[in-house]
């Protein structure tokens, strides 16, 4: 990528929702080639820079998919904010791990988990108004907002993901062929 | 009586009887599939093996070939409509890749690689489907099932047992076991089977062999389903 001192830097936003951060770390394993990025990418709302709101920006990354009303807001706000969104990651995509419960009731997952569980003496649901509410379902960020283009993998490799952030920056059409399309 | 046709533009010849999707393979052309077996007649379920002749939509795993027709396969309206098939199957069962064992060897997966479906688009029904651990040998997870019957067909024509059938329409079909219990350890299936090996997906899978090949040898972590299917005759 070329040097572009006194350019105007994209800027990027990243957030992991109902994720593990996984496709964060992947994002680390970019290495040295982090450098380059950051020659032409300037980093908004991200845990890189823990800024807590997202301003307007080029790129979001969005990590994970939507489990609770949290989610909701913060990829709204994305969104909004973000002239290109991207789902990063099989949560972000088809719900993932965290979809495993959809055909669970909520009701018997949280009885489960914080009453019924052995060891367990005096359980039960948290119900702090500071804890965000759980959504039935885990939704993939597509089925709440619009997306421009999808990342798979869990996690997609560093490598997926350079090639698709600087195909984008580059202004070509970020395309990734096997086999850095990866659902696993 | 033989002849030619055209097949993206190139000259394929065929002999009597053969199919289009056969009559390309044999000189050299891939074309996606998923219910299409070479040890079985065609079944024409899954249209992973549409192609376009003369106008109209055919599958080319059934419709026999003909001299002078042309073809149309590997084009982007016919790939598109290949995707979003394969878009259906995704969001209408639970293929959750990353903890499957299949993956990396699942013909599903890697025609959507293939085929460069980087989403499943649709909303996702999220079935509930509970799989069946009876057997002692052999584990059956109904959640990844894409209906190409090749393990009904297989126990039935070539086991000649009749282990598994589909049962309900539409969008209430599913695989059963066909036992009093709906258990498959009340069978007399066996791990070998011809139907323990033919699943293209995930949903018979051996026991105690789970995630034994590492990420990077399985068959399609480095080459492409159109190369192995090739390679390999399926």
């Amino acid at each position: 990528m070329s040097d572009s001192i006194g350019m105007p830097r994209v800027r990027v936003a990243t957030t992991s929702l109902a994720g593990c951060f996984g496709c964060h770390m992947s994002f680390l394993d970019m290495d040295e080639r982090l450098f380059e990025l950051v020659k032409v990418v300037e980093f908004d709302r991200s845990p890189l820079t823990d800024i807590k709101h997202c301003g307007p920006c080029d790129i979001g990354l969005i990590e994970g998919g939507v489990c609770n009303a949290e989610n909701v807001h913060v990829l709204r706000e994305f969104r909004r904010n973000c002239k290109t969104l991207v789902a990063v990651g099989a949560c972000a995509i088809n719900g993932g791990l965290p979809a495993q419960r959809n055909h669970l009731d909520l009701g018997d997952c949280l009885q489960q988990v914080y009453v019924k569980r052995d060891g367990i003496e005096e359980g039960g649901v948290p119900d702090d108004p500071e804890l965000p509410l759980l959504l039935d379902r885990v939704h993939p960020i597509h089925e709440v907002v619009r997306v421009d283009y999808f990342i798979p993998g869990c996690p997609p490799s560093g490598e997926a993901i350079w090639k698709f952030l600087t195909d984008l920056i580059g202004g070509r059409t970020p395309r990734l062929a096997h086999p850095l399309l990866r659902f696993d | 009586m033989g002849g030619k046709f055209l097949f993206d533009g190139r000259p394929v010849p065929f002999e009597e009887g053969q199919t289009i999707l056969q009559a390309a393979r044999a000189a050299g052309h891939y074309i996606p599939h998923l219910c299409w077996h070479p040890d079985f007649p065609p079944h024409g379920s899954c249209k992973l093996c549409i192609v376009k002749v003369g106008g109209r939509h055919v599958s080319s795993c059934a419709l026999p070939a003909r001299d002078g027709m042309e073809v149309e396969s590997n084009t982007p309206e016919i790939n598109g409509e290949r995707r979003a098939l394969l878009q259906m199957l995704f969001v209408e069962g639970n293929h959750f890749c990353p903890s499957c064992e299949k993956s990396g060897n699942c013909q599903l997966q890697a025609l959507a690689y293939e085929l460069d479906m980087s989403s499943a688009r649709f909303a996702h029904f999220y079935p509930d489907r509970p799989v069946d651990a009876s057997h002692p040998d052999v584990l059956l997870d109904f959640n990844r099932c894409i209906f190409c019957e090749l393990c009904v067909r297989a126990s039935r024509d070539v086991d000649h047992k009749g282990v598994f059938a589909l049962t309900d329409r539409g969008i209430r079909k599913h695989l059963v076991v066909n036992a009093e219990s709906g258990r498959l350890a009340d069978t007399d299936f066996a791990v070998s089977d011809r139907a323990a090996d033919i699943c293209p997906v995930g949903v018979i899978l051996h026991k105690r062999v789970g995630f034994a090949l590492p990420i990077g040898e399985r068959k399609y972590d480095e080459a492409s389903i159109c190369t192995v299917a090739m390679e390999k005759g399926e």
